[in-house]
């Protein structure tokens, strides 16, 4: 008779796995190598670049109203603020002052952009953690948002309506209407968001106190946006450096001292409260004037340097463009955030079960092409 | 702070570098020798108390390569630009600046990785989102046969 052979116990050895780069809770082509011992995760290493496109190379040898076209197909679920990021830079740059009309028709948008990102987050989020129900409803409902922005700027996603100076063309006659009816029917249907999820036993058990980042490790890794401000850490673009419309109106900069991937959940979840409280004050108000500024059909930089931050809907992103005075930038960089949050995912999830990290990368809602730029 | 007082306090920190106040912010030029204390101190001085790192660009400026560090400060909610330059572009060596923001280990592996620039005692410098067949995108000198942008 053959000799019994042993099965290694998997609590004594450790063993390496790869999640990804086709892992459907990785949102994209994420690879991440994760050293189990057991069920417990010993060390996260992303791998990434599986998209790299070089988008801050391709910059250089275009001319400015044509990155915009670049910046949406970062995070394309703020695809509107990255463009707007981009158009303050060049604004600021030249000196140029949009009108009240642009500033608030972009601040809307981005407002818009916001709440549907979060939806998304929401709806993929209850899908990894096993509630498919939540997929359907958040694109139920992402699909008016998405139905507005096609009215005005032509694109669903990639919406590449802001250019320098201004906007592409003026709103639609419908935009006030439809986003006031979209503004309505989500207002009662947000509760039903946290009916269906939010206090589910399973669902906050899988995240409280999983993944807890302190207020000082959040800042010390640069964790901006929801992830940063669920740490306790204030750090909204749009209240200590306001841009566009957003200093003409009142909301409140949501803050938890928690730190764990519910309460990640928890500020994205408010935020798109907040974020119809500045679509209301607004939508009525658009003020009369010209959609876009004259601009010089080649538009040239000043020499010099221009830094201009926006919070987009996972953070801050950061633009800096370096001019030599030609018609094409000599550098870009884009200080993207998800780029930022991915770097700590093994301070996170380090001692946490295997299905943690699905809720730990699920809760820092990590857009890979803007990870790769 | 204003940023005249600002760069007066930078000065005072950094008496070897070059400070100018910039467009938008404080900009602290520096020799790479002297980075690593220079950041140190801005770190830990309550006044200047650069506690965030934003982001580091690596910069190719023709015959020379170079940073560019965005710090702010979550306290006094204001921010300063910290540069240097090597004009070694065979083997060109910064100080990691890990060990005072841990956010510097992602940037410093992009920069290294687009425009080869290596960061002494980095905790894991290796290339980021290319493989090692590939050159260093980002230099001017790059040749690109591929890119129909450029041609």
């Amino acid at each position: 008779m053959e000799e019994e052979v042993k099965a290694p116990v998997p609590e004594q050895e450790e063993y390496v796995i790869n999640m990804g780069p086709q892992h459907p809770s990785t949102h994209g082509v994420l690879r991440l190598v994760v050293s189990l011992r057991g069920e417990i995760v010993r060390n996260v290493e992303p791998h990434i670049g599986y998209i790299h496109r070089g988008i801050e190379k391709m910059c250089e040898s275009i001319a400015y109203p044509q990155i915009i076209h670049l910046t949406d197909r970062m995070d394309y679920l703020s695809a509107h603020i990255n463009n707007e990021a981009v158009c303050l830079t060049v604004e600021k740059a030249l000196g140029i002052e949009v009108s009240d009309r642009v500033k608030v028709i972009r601040t809307i948008l981005s407002e818009l952009t916001r709440i549907q990102s979060h939806q998304l987050f929401w709806a993929t989020f209850g899908m990894d953690l096993g509630g498919l129900t939540c997929f359907f409803y958040g694109l139920r409902d992402r699909e008016m948002v998405l139905d507005i922005f096609e009215e005005t700027c032509g694109g669903r996603m990639i919406v590449s309506y802001n250019c320098p100076g201004g906007l592409m063309n003026d709103i639609h006659p419908n935009f006030q209407k439809r986003t006031k009816e979209f503004i309505k029917y989500f207002r009662e249907t947000l509760p039903e968001y946290d009916r269906l999820l939010t206090g589910n036993v399973i669902f906050q058990e899988r995240l409280k106190n999983i993944g807890t980042v302190t207020r000082e490790q959040a800042i010390a890794w640069g964790l901006t946006g929801p992830v940063g401000r669920a740490s306790g850490f204030s750090c909204d673009v749009r209240k200590h450096n306001p841009y566009s419309a957003y200093d003409r109106v009142t909301f409140n900069e949501i803050l938890y001292n928690e730190g764990d991937s519910f309460h990640r959940y928890k500020v994205r979840m408010d935020e798109m409260w907040e974020s119809m409280n500045i679509i209301e004050q607004l939508i009525d108000n658009i003020p009369e004037g010209s959609y876009a500024e004259k601009m010089k059909p080649v538009i040239k930089l000043p020499e010099g340097e221009y830094f201009q931050s926006v919070e987009t809907a996972r953070g801050e992103l950061g633009v800096y463009i370096v001019s030599d005075g030609n018609k094409n930038p000599y550098r870009v960089k884009f200080r993207s955030p998800n780029f930022v949050h991915l770097a700590p995912l093994n301070l996170m999830s380090k001692g946490a079960k295997i299905a943690d990290l699905v809720a730990i990368n699920g809760s820092l809602d990590l857009i890979i092409p803007d990870i790769d730029r | 702070m204003e940023n005249s007082q600002l760069a007066a306090l930078a000065a005072t920190i950094a008496p070897d570098a070059q400070v100018v106040q910039g467009k938008q912010f404080v900009e602290i030029t520096l020799s790479p020798s002297d980075l690593f204390a220079v950041a140190e101190k801005l770190k830990s001085n309550s006044e200047t108390a650069l506690d965030m790192l934003v982001s580091v660009t690596g910069m190719d400026y023709g015959t020379e390569l170079g940073t560019v560090y965005h710090l702010r400060s979550t306290i006094h909610k204001h921010m300063i630009v910290l540069k240097t330059r090597v004009t070694d572009r065979e083997n060109p060596e910064i100080d990691s600046l890990c060990a005072l923001w841990p956010a510097a280990d992602f940037h410093e592996r992009e920069a290294y990785d687009l425009l080869g620039i290596r960061f002494r005692n980095h905790p894991d410098l290796r290339r980021l989102f290319l493989d090692s067949t590939w050159g260093y995108p980002l230099r001017k000198d790059y040749k690109d046969d591929v890119n129909i942008l450029a041609r």
